[in-house]
């Protein structure tokens, strides 16, 4: 790790002085600017404290880190503080005297006032209470207040938990009012679904009542009644108390596009930083105690951000995942996906035992040593005919698409191999090859918030990115970046950012890029002028544009800025590294340079390696669905994120398929041998960031399944053939020893764009892309995490809503040959002619029922009949 | 840093091997008669003990009641009106020494709600194998819903079967009381349970119960005892 961790204080480059004063009479020296409280940690003093927060901006709002100050006046004569002062928003000043409770009994008493304030109004309901065991309050209670209270009247009290979301719940009477929440609302996440109501001690947290606010269709915040056996939330409320009268709202509320009050991507994040019981997780309601937990720190696996998290395991059953603390990579926050979605892997679908096709057509239970021979068997009968294709999938640690690189090569003497298990093109291919494989780290979050500007292109970094956009909104609100976005609307993502829109129609991108000059004016110019040492940003997207990305590349180089390349999924880096792609092998080795091939053929001690570039996941579909290939090895993917999900099931029903999935799914449906393979939490590998950062993990779990590298060392010992991958420690010696690639890349691509398509009458240009929280397959079983969801629409242009005659959520339908999707439209300001609706939302899978991409022309018509208004 | 050595670093003088190093013992010291008779003095307790009378407890044909206090089984209690005490807290299992309980909390929802307030315990286990009877477990229970009865007859031909279920725990039913779940009491909340301002079952409680499990056997009683406290 050579990049990132800066050095102390060294954020604006100069030189911060340094102050010393004295805590406790221990005399400390710290950069000018530091807090008492953060200077009294640095010597283990540990003051206590509730609303301080290391990436929240100071508040002072609990008063429980009250110490005495004195301060040498202008003769130099120490002069004592009338009164106690919060040591979490005092920075230090020279020649300060503190003393905290250790050595002052002021500061003691003071702390012991506050702590018995604090408590007067809270239930203590600690046998009840989630935070129990893990409180602060509770601890610091223990440490620095009064053995027994001395309040003998009667508490005030509210109904309770409040479903803020489906996923959050509040109890205001354990609130202490700390403020952490709406800081993290405001500061961090930016999307304010919660704040500070009323005063005295009324005063709470609430949520933004619609009754009050009239938003059309908004609920009031429901008192939270349980959840079914299966984890759905209730709905029924009979026997509980009504809502009272106390929680009276204020303020302005952010909404989200079907009016209800922003439910926040990041809203788990609130659980884990109130410092006592009031926010809670609907999830983890009542599930265990920290003691009943084992805790596993390791990696998320739902993006590219490989964002540390830690697992709370009970028993062998995932309880909660948390953040983790990676200053280089997510601070201390995370997704909701990342922390609530976790039950996919222990699913009722989950494979355990091999299955293998019988002569009855279906499906049976094996024994491995039958499954692997009767796979084996199918693979080199395959090998003897035309070929087997490979498609690990988009998901996989580095070790594993390793091992699927080095079968394919090896074992089964072929290029066709892809894990782009979404749409792609030969020029991502090449853009890949030359820009990303075997680069090494090279921009890095950090570099994210520092940058003077970013350009954003076929990215929605809150999306598709997750932590990328709190990075992004750091940079942005410490007024150091500029955000520039090329994407037909701006998301509320890109608000938050205050981001500039460089407003583009699916297809005229490239057009966009290559209008980025020093001497263009207006939004082109600033944006050219910003990124000058600035940032790239392209997504995985940007391949469905043809010309593309060989126009960001030709920006980069022109304004001298640096590119990265942020895909969604996971495993999208680790492929490129390992080389599962057809005309890349491990380290950014081109298949088509001899060197390359002689190099890799010596350190895997084969005689040659297969010289012809592979063909690519569309291209081994249609040679499967054609004939043209016998078997495919098939990692976890879905076919109905494929580009054309018809063919892949075409495909997989024609040939031999070999499937490792760890749960059942449209792949081992159609496959003849089903071979189990373990999911993140019970194994143990590396994932690669965006970034290239390896991002290693150990199990969390106990557990027998294997890692696909185990599977496929087993499945090539059947063809003959020693991987050498039989254990974790065997693929890193193995890849230590390979080493990079410092000879040829792949050329970088030129490619041309075509005209952008015109859409006739009643027609359209098709934008889209994946929503954050969708009906993905590793969002499955989490009900509570799905109603925090937004709402899927169709977003038109103004033009385009009145030739249709429909206005905001009015039922649209947006069409192609193949099939029809209806959603509710929002009026969007966005260029005419172009209409967005989300990949993969319940109710819109844009693939699997419209066979095409964003790009596309498809048909668009107000759905009939007319809304009349009950049903939105 | 390394210049001086801390208190902790400094090497200790070596232990006196052979040596008492310090030790006196604390008995009293012997006189003559005493250490001459020592080797015999043995042989006085048991000669003395043939002439006292045996005790044999003819257990298990004849049950000798313990003393009140004694700590035998534990048992899960009920509110007068039927509804659990456990909330399902954990803090018995948190405070046995042996790990000898299991506890899984869960919601009480408005169809279901089995001890007043938001949660219950849905899964109670206490294994005999391990438990070592030292009642630190009753002493951690908030609501009291855990204390020990003076069953002791604790033995089984396997370990599974020692593992008691929270349908093994639960103290029985009273004579009137209302079979869980059922919703609380009108008009109150858990504070007033553990107040102990609940007395026996209301009518509209035991009205709940006859509209969604009309074959329960409790209803009859539980209805009379609800219309006689009116
Ligand atoms: S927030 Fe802490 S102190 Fe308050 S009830 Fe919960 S565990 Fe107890
Ligand atoms: S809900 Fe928690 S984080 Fe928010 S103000 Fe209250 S105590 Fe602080
Ligand atoms: S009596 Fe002691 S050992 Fe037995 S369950 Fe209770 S706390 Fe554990
Ligand atoms: S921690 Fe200082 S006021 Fe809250």
């Amino acid at each position: 790790m050579t990049t990132t961790t800066p050095a102390k204080g060294a954020t604006s480059g100069a030189l911060v002085p340094e102050v010393t004063f004295t805590i406790d009479d221990v005399e400390v020296s710290v950069p000018k600017g530091t807090l008492v409280i953060r200077a009294a940690e640095q010597i283990g003093i540990q003051i206590p404290r509730f609303c301080d927060h290391p990436l929240l901006k100071p508040a002072g709002a609990c008063r429980q880190c009250l110490v005495e100050v004195a301060t040498p006046d202008r003769e130099g004569n120490l002069r004592a503080m009338p009164k106690p002062q919060a040591s979490c928003t005092l920075e230090a000043t020279p020649g300060m005297v503190v003393k905290t409770q250790r050595t002052s009994a002021v500061a003691d008493k003071a702390q012991h006032g506050v702590m018995e304030l604090l408590l007067i109004n809270h239930p203590l309901d600690c046998p009840t209470c989630d935070k129990g065991g893990e409180c602060p309050l509770q601890n610091q209670a223990m440490s620095n207040g009064r053995g027994t209270s001395r309040f003998v009247d009667v508490k005030r009290t509210y109904p309770k938990p409040l479903a803020i979301s489906t996923a959050i719940l509040l109890d205001r009477e354990r609130c202490i009012l700390c403020q952490r929440c709406t800081r993290f609302s405001n500061e961090i996440a930016g999307d304010q679904f919660i704040d500070l109501q009323l005063r005295g001690a009324r005063q709470q947290i609430g949520t933004f009542d619609p009754a009050v606010l009239g938003f059309d269709g908004a609920g009031t915040a429901s008192l939270f009644a349980g959840a079914d056996g299966d984890g759905q939330p209730l709905t029924r409320a009979g026997g509980m108390p009504e809502r009272d009268v106390l929680s009276g709202p204020a303020g302005p509320a952010e909404t989200d596009t079907s009016g209800r009050p922003f439910a926040s991507y990041f809203s788990g994040n609130t659980v884990q930083i109130c410092p006592v019981g009031a926010l809670t997780g609907a999830s983890y309601r009542f599930r265990s105690r920290p003691f009943d937990l084992s805790s596993t720190p390791v990696i998320a696996e739902h993006d590219a951000n490989g964002s540390a998290i830690r697992v709370d395991h009970r028993r062998g059953t995932v309880m909660r995942r948390l953040a983790g603390d990676d200053p280089v990579v997510n601070e201390e926050w995370i997704t909701d996906k990342d922390r609530f979605a976790f039950t996919w892997q222990s699913a009722p679908d989950r494979l355990t035992t091999p299955l293998v096709r019988g002569e009855d057509g279906e499906l049976r239970e094996a024994s491995w040593a039958e499954a692997l021979t009767v796979a084996a068997e199918g693979l080199t009968t395959a090998l003897d005919g035309s070929g087997v294709g490979v498609l690990p999938g988009g998901r996989l640690t580095l070790e594993d698409a390793y091992a699927y690189s080095k079968l394919a090569r090896v074992a089964l003497r072929t290029n066709d191999i892809d894990h782009r298990a979404r749409p792609h093109s030969a020029e991502e291919e090449s853009f890949l090859g030359h820009a990303v494989a075997g680069h090494g780290i090279d921009v890095t979050f950090a570099d994210l918030e520092r940058a003077s500007g970013v350009l954003l292109v076929g990215y929605e970094p809150e999306d598709e990115g997750g932590v990328v956009f709190l990075r992004l909104r750091k940079g942005t609100l410490a007024g150091r970046t500029r955000v520039f976005s090329v994407a037909p609307f701006a998301s509320r993502g890109l608000e938050r950012l205050g981001a500039t829109l460089l407003s583009a129609a699916p297809g005229t991108e490239p057009e966009v890029l290559d209008a980025i000059t020093g001497r263009a004016d207006g939004d082109l110019g600033a944006a050219a002028e910003a990124l000058s040492g600035g940032l790239v940003l392209v997504g995985e997207r940007l391949a469905t544009v043809p010309g593309g990305l060989s126009a960001a590349l030709r920006l980069a180089q022109r304004i001298g800025a640096r590119l990265a390349w942020v895909p969604r999924r996971v495993g999208e880096r680790a492929g490129i590294e390992a080389g599962t792609m057809p005309a890349l092998l491990p380290g950014g080795r081109p298949v088509t340079d001899n060197a390359a091939r002689v190099d890799l053929a010596a350190a895997w001690g084969v005689e040659r390696l297969p010289a012809t570039r592979g063909r690519d996941l569309s291209g081994i579909l249609s040679a499967a669905a054609g004939g043209g290939l016998d078997a495919l090895v098939v990692g976890g993917l879905d076919p109905a994120d494929l580009p054309d999900p018809d063919l892949a099931l075409r495909a997989l029903d024609a040939a031999f398929v070999v499937s490792l999935e760890v749960r059942a799914s449209a792949v081992t449906e159609r496959a003849d041998v089903v071979l189990p393979v373990a999911p993140p939490a019970e194994k143990p590998g590396t994932y690669l960031t965006w970034e290239g950062r390896p991002r290693p993990f150990p199990q969390a779990l106990t557990s027998t399944a294997l890692a696909d590298q185990r599977v496929l060392h087993a499945l090539a010992g059947r063809l003959g053939v020693d991987l050498g991958l039989g254990t974790l420690a065997a693929t890193h010696a193995e890849l230590d020893q390979l080493g990079g690639w410092d000879g040829a890349r792949t050329p970088a691509p030129h490619a041309v764009y075509p005209e952008p398509p015109a859409p006739g009458a009643g027609q359209a240009v098709l934008a889209t892309w994946h929503l954050l929280l969708d009906a993905g397959r590793c969002q499955d079983g989490e009900a509570f995490l799905a109603g925090t969801a937004p709402r899927p629409v169709a977003r038109v242009g103004a033009e385009l809503a009145a030739r249709l005659g429909v206005t905001d959520g009015d039922q649209v339908t947006v069409s192609t040959e193949h099939g029809a999707i209806t959603l509710p439209a929002v009026v969007t300001a966005m260029p005419d002619g172009v209409v967005w609706i989300p990949v993969n939302s319940p109710g819109s899978a844009v693939r699997p029922t419209l066979r095409v991409d964003a790009g596309a022309v498809v048909q668009v018509a107000a759905a009939r009949p007319a809304t009349d208004g009950d049903d939105a | 840093m390394a210049d001086e050595l801390t208190p902790r670093d400094q090497p200790e003088p070596p232990a006196l091997a052979g040596e008492t190093g310090g030790f006196t013992s604390q008995l009293p010291t012997k006189g003559w008669l005493g250490q001459m008779l020592a080797p015999v003095a043995g042989f006085g307790v048991t000669l003395s003990s043939m002439f006292k009378p045996t005790i044999t407890e003819q257990y298990p044909f004849e049950k000798v009641p313990t003393k009140p206090r004694y700590h035998g089984r534990h048992q899960l209690n009920r509110y007068p009106d039927g509804l659990e005490k456990c909330i399902g807290c954990e803090l018995c299992a948190w405070a046995c020494p042996a790990d000898a309980i299991y506890v899984e909390g869960a919601d009480n929802t408005p169809d279901a709600q089995f001890s007043p307030g938001e949660r219950y315990g849905r899964v109670y286990q206490i294994n005999y194998l391990r438990c070592i009877f030292c009642g630190l477990c009753i002493e951690a229970c908030p609501t009291r819903a855990l204390t020990m009865t003076n069953d002791y007859e604790l033995a089984g031909p396997t370990r599974r079967g020692l593992i008691y279920e929270k349908a093994d725990l639960l103290a029985p039913m009273r004579e009137g009381m209302l079979a869980a779940p059922h919703p609380m009491a009108p008009g109150t909340e858990d504070t007033d349970y553990y107040r102990g301002q609940v007395s026996g079952p209301a009518i509209e409680q035991v009205d709940w119960v006859a509209e969604w499990r009309p074959e329960d056997p409790t209803i009859d009683a539980a209805r009379q005892q609800a219309e006689g406290s009116r």
